[in-house]
This record gives structure tokens, sequence and C-alpha cells, in this order.
């Protein structure tokens, strides 16, 4: 990189900026609540932070390691009913106590993900991503057929405060789905800064060099993998608190589990902030086009479309492509070819 | 035992629609490394085209099939052409998504067109039976099992019989070899793909008048016929069939001897049991870095 004073300065606002910005979203997310408190806004407020959180905590797994799980709603829906259960049969009172639990749910859910990953991880590409669709199909499956357990079709009902009426019944799960979606942000940006990150790396860019070259490839993908189901876990024990109602069918729902691949698709995958940006731009969206047109099932047409677009079009994502714009407006018109990008991120990794 | 035998024999006549459905899958998966998340919705389009024209003009389920499959040839080809093929680096991943969104679109359509009620094909064959040694067979799976047998008759002819047949199987094996030798791997990737969605066509109409189905269906059916590739070996065709056989006659007789609502569940035991011995299938081949 030629140092000349000029780029410093702009690299140094790039940064400065960057920052800026940063600290404007988290104090704009912090005061959602009370700039807009009508519960159309928290309740859209509630689901698109959800989003934010699991696709960044999917990116973990699909984006830095490359290895593409369709069925991460198993861990959703698995968190869910955990927690359902947990607050069912310890007799939880409803309030603010259960959120406390909501680490438990990740627990139980870190058991399921390790097994689960230990049978997929055995796969590679095409194959893990069948595998990761067949368990959550069983997972789903097990909801409605373990009927003294789950309730089965007929739903598990969960304790709800009677106290947060009105206005204020989203703000409570709004800041917990806060909490963990910035918990999931700040472990993907500490693994993609880590030497475990550059591995997942490693392993997404070739997997049998990267072992070849001495990266204990089975440990790092299992636990990449487990990482990230915990997250999404622990917030689907939330979003099960928040809708009060579980249903097999909707907590194992694949259009979750698509929902958040896409998101990161969008955003970037593999970078930090991607998902953020693909699910504050599409979880809105979706919820706004689900709501006039849902009856009708033509939101899934505008869905597929979307999709369609996004990956025919822009298949690296918003932020890659972005990030070589800048690139190459840095370094004047000669910008790196496409073909550097990985290792070129691997160096950006390594160098904090 | 006469039940189970019973169950046996109804498992091995299901067992040739998804030895159908799911060869369609894995030819495109050999030809094109890609899956096809979507061929479930298109078996359940095939069903919803034999149901429209049963309903407009009282064509028989089976005979409609002159009509839908060509158009479903023609729909993969298209399909192929503006979807798959311009997909240009990380194809495998990418492809899972794009017909993952190919599957939701046309639910959304299916949904938007017939609704999301449960309907059935009709005709004489779904409820008349015969008996056999005791046993009742309703005709409709035999009628069912002796066209998909034809179908995946005439599929193996034209892969070991014809030279097309042979640059198929040429792309199958190396993509780059077969485009040395002058096949013309794009052309034979767009016939292979509407290959596979014809018979998505096929399996549609029998598992139409053998299920009452609504566009939701695809799930369902997409994630029995991706366990039954992955048994069988990706990209084999051989393993699929064996593997339909041997996954739709376990769950007939789980159905029998434990519960109707376990008999799906069995799918899953047998997937991950022949992914902890043996990951890449019964015919699968293991490639570096590809499995």
């Amino acid at each position: 990189m030629s140092g000349t004073p000029t780029i410093a300065i702009r690299a140094g606002r790039l940064a400065a900026l960057k920052g800026l910005g940063l600290v404007l979203v988290g104090i704009l997310a912090l005061i959602l609540p009370l700039i807009a408190p009508d519960p159309a806004t928290t309740g859209m407020a509630v689901f698109t932070v959800m989003y934010v959180g699991l696709a960044s905590a999917w990116n973990i797994m699909g984006g830095y390691t490359g290895y593409i799980s369709l069925g991460h709603a198993a861990f959703f829906g698995f968190g869910a009913y955990s927690f359902g259960l947990l607050l069912n049969h310890l007799n939880v009172a409803p309030g603010y106590l259960p959120f406390v639990l909501v680490p438990v749910a990740g627990l139980l859910t870190a058991v399921l993900a390790v097994g689960i990953g230990w049978v997929a991880l055995r796969t590679r590409a095409a194959t893990f991503v069948i595998v990761t669709i067949a368990f959550m199909f069983m997972l789903q499956l097990l909801g409605e057929n373990l009927v003294k357990l789950t309730g089965g079709g007929a739903g598990l009902a969960l304790p709800y405060s009677h106290d947060w009426g009105g206005g204020f019944f989203n703000v409570p799960y709004y800041y917990a789905m806060l909490v963990l979606a910035v918990l999931a942000l700040v472990i993907s940006w500490s693994i993609r800064r880590s030497k475990f990150g550059l591995g997942l790396l490693a392993i997404r860019d070739d997997e049998d060099k990267a072992l070849a070259v001495g990266v204990p490839t089975r440990s790092f993908k299992l636990t990449a993998f487990v990482i990230s189901a915990v997250l999404v876990g622990m917030i689907g024990a939330v979003y099960g608190y928040y809708v009060t109602y579980l249903y097999p069918q909707f907590a194992f729902d694949p259009l979750i589990g698509i929902s958040m691949v896409l998101m990161a698709f969008l955003g970037g995958l593999g970078t930090v902030s991607g998902p953020v940006i693909g699910a504050l731009l599409l979880e809105p969206a979706q919820m706004e086009f689900a709501y006039r047109f849902g009856a009708s099932r033509l939101y899934l047409v505008f869905y597929s479309a979307v999709f369609l677009i996004v990956i025919l079009l822009l298949p690296r994502g918003i932020v890659p492509s972005v990030a070589d714009l800048v690139h190459r407006w840095r370094r004047g018109a000669a910008g790196p070819t496409t073909t550097a990008r990985g290792s070129r991120e691997a160096v950006k990794a390594a160098s904090p | 035992m006469t039940l189970v035998l019973e169950a046996a024999v109804l498992g091995i006549l299901t067992g040739g629609v998804y030895a159908l459905m799911a060869s369609g899958l894995t030819l495109i998966f050999g030809v094109m490394r890609i899956i096809n998340v979507g061929h479930g919705a298109l078996v359940v389009l095939g069903a919803y085209l034999s149901f429209a024209l049963f309903r407009s003009l009282h064509m028989d389920p089976f005979l409609s099939l002159v009509v839908t499959m060509p158009a479903m040839f023609a729909l993969g080809v298209v399909l192929q052409l503006v979807f798959i093929r311009p997909l240009k680096t990380d194809r495998e991943a990418l492809s899972v998504l794009v017909t993952y969104a190919l599957a939701l679109g046309i639910e959304g359509v299916l949904g938007y067109v017939f609704t999301t009620n449960f309907v059935e094909l009709r005709a004489w064959y779904e409820t008349a039976s015969f008996a056999v040694f005791g046993f009742h067979i309703t005709w409709v799976y035999v009628f069912g099992f002796v066209l998909c047998l034809t179908i995946l008759g005439a599929l193996f002819l034209m892969l070991y019989r014809t030279s097309f047949g042979g640059a198929i199987r040429a792309t199958m094996l190396n993509r780059t070899a077969a485009q040395l030798i002058g096949v013309d791997v794009d052309r034979v990737a767009a016939i292979a793909f509407g290959i596979g969605v014809a018979t998505a066509a096929a399996g549609g109409v029998v598992f139409g008048i053998t299920n009452a189905f609504n566009p939701g269906s695809h799930y369902d059916l997409i994630s029995r016929l991706l366990t039954i590739i992955v048994l069988g070996g990706l990209g084999s065709l051989r393993g699929a069939v064996i593997a339909a056989l041997i996954m739709l006659v376990s769950e007939d007789i789980t159905q029998v001897l434990i519960s109707p609502v376990w008999a799906n569940f069995v799918f899953f035991v047998i997937l991950v049991a022949i992914l902890i011995v043996r990951p890449q299938g019964l015919y699968g081949v293991r490639v570096r870095d590809r499995i």
C-alpha cells in the first residue's frame, strides 16, 4: 500500500466516519422506544433487531467458514421450546426474571448443536446444506409428535406478564433482543479479528489446504457452528417469550432459516456489518409486504423476487461491493480484482 | 405379518414414484453440481397443472402428462437459462438459495391462483382396487409404479444407449474434460435440467392422486427427496432408486408396526445413521473437497 499523506488522512477520516456512524446507530437503537413509542413501530423493531442478531449469528458459521446452513431455524425453534418448557416446569413468574433464564436455553441449544454439528460436519458443501435442512424438519416433526412434552400441533403456551399492557409490551423484548444482537455482533467482530477467525476464513477458501497448514478444521468448524447455534437459540428463547404461544410449524419455520441467510447474503457474506445492513433493509420491507399482502401469499412472490435479484445482480452483497468501490476510489482507477478478495480480507483480519 | 408384507408392497410401489422424483433431482445435481431445492415445488406445480387441466377440460391425470411434461421441460430449460446459468462464482451455495427462492415464488403463485386449500387429483383408479393373495391394492399405485418404471427405464436407456446420454454422463464425470472433447456442456446442462423438471411433472401426477396437496406441500416433499439423494449418494441415479425404495418401505413398515406419526421420522434416523457410517451415501464417490 502506498502511504502518501493524503491517503492516510482519507483513511483516518473514513475510520472516524465509521466510528461516528456506529455511535449514532447505537444511540438511535437505545432510544428508539422513546422516540417512536407506538406498538406498531416497536413491534417491527423487535423483529428487525431479532433478525440483526440471527443474521449476524448465522454469519459466524455460514459467512466465515462458507458452510451454508439452511436449518438454523432448528436452533431457533429449539431455543424457543426449551425456554418455554423451562418456564412452565419451573413455574417461573412472568416479568423480568425469565430473561435471566435465556442463557440456560442457550446452553441446552449448545448440547443439541454439538450433536447435530458432529453428524452434519462429516459432510461438506451441498450435502451439508441438505443435512441441515433435514435436521430442521426432524426437529419440527419432534415438536409435532412429542405431544406430551410440547403440546404438539395444539401449541405450547408460555407465561406472559399482564403488567406490560398497551404500548409498553414490546419494550422489554426489544431491549432483550437488542442485547442479544449486540452480543452476536461483538462475538462476530472479535472472531473476525482473531486467529480462530482467520482459521475459519482459511476453511472457506480451501479446507484441505487449511488442514494441511495446521488449522484444526474439525474443531474450528464445530466451535463456529455451536457459537452460531447458541446465539440463534437464545434469540429463539426471547422470541418464544414474546409471542407467548409456540407451534411447531412457526417455531421451526423454514422461512426463518432462509431469511437470516438472505440477509447475510444481501449485506455481504463474511463481513461483520453486512448481516446488520441486510436485516435492517429486508425485515421492515418484508413485514410491510406481509402486512399488506399476507392473506394472498403474494408476499412469498415478493420475497422470492428480492432473493433472486440479490443473488443474480449482487452475489457478493452490499458491503463488499461498496468496499471495493471505496478501495478503487482510494487507489485510483486500478481496483483490486475480485479473485484477490479472500486473501486481502484475510490480511485485514490478521492485522487489527 | 400380512400387514407388514402389505406395507412392504405398498412401500415398493410408492418407492417407485419417489425414485422417479429423486432421480430428476440427482440428475440435475450430477450434471450441474447444483441442488435444486425447488424440485419439491416443481412436483407440486406439476400436480397443480394436471389439476387445472382436469378441472377445466376433465382430462385424465395420467393423460394430462402428454401436455404437462413438455410444458415442464420447457419451463425447466428456461429456469436453467435465466436463473442457474448466470451463477458464475460459488455456484453450489448460490444455486441452493436461487432454487429455494424459486420454490417460494412457485408456492406464492400457486397459493394466489389456487388458494392454500388442500386439493386432490381424481380418477376412477384412485379408489378402485383389486385383490392379490388377500391384499387389496389400489390401481393407482400400480399405474403410478408402471408409469414411473417406464420413465425411469427411458431415462436409463437415454443415458446409457444414446450419444446425448453419453454427453450427459461425461459432463457428470468431469465438466472440463467433457468440454475439451467437444461436449456443449451448457446445452447438456439446460436439457438435463429440463428433463429433471419434466420427471417432476410425472412424479407430481402420481403424488397428487395418492396425496391431498396444497402449495405448501413442497417442504415435506423436498426434505424427503433430499434425504433420499443423500442416502443414495449425490449424483447417482442407481443410488437414488435404491434409496427411495429403502426409505419408502421402511416408512410404510414403521407406519404399521409403530405409528403413522413416526413414519416420517424413519427418514431422518436412516439419514443420520448413513452419515455416521458412510457420509458419501450408498453409491457416492468421495471427491476431494466436494462431498
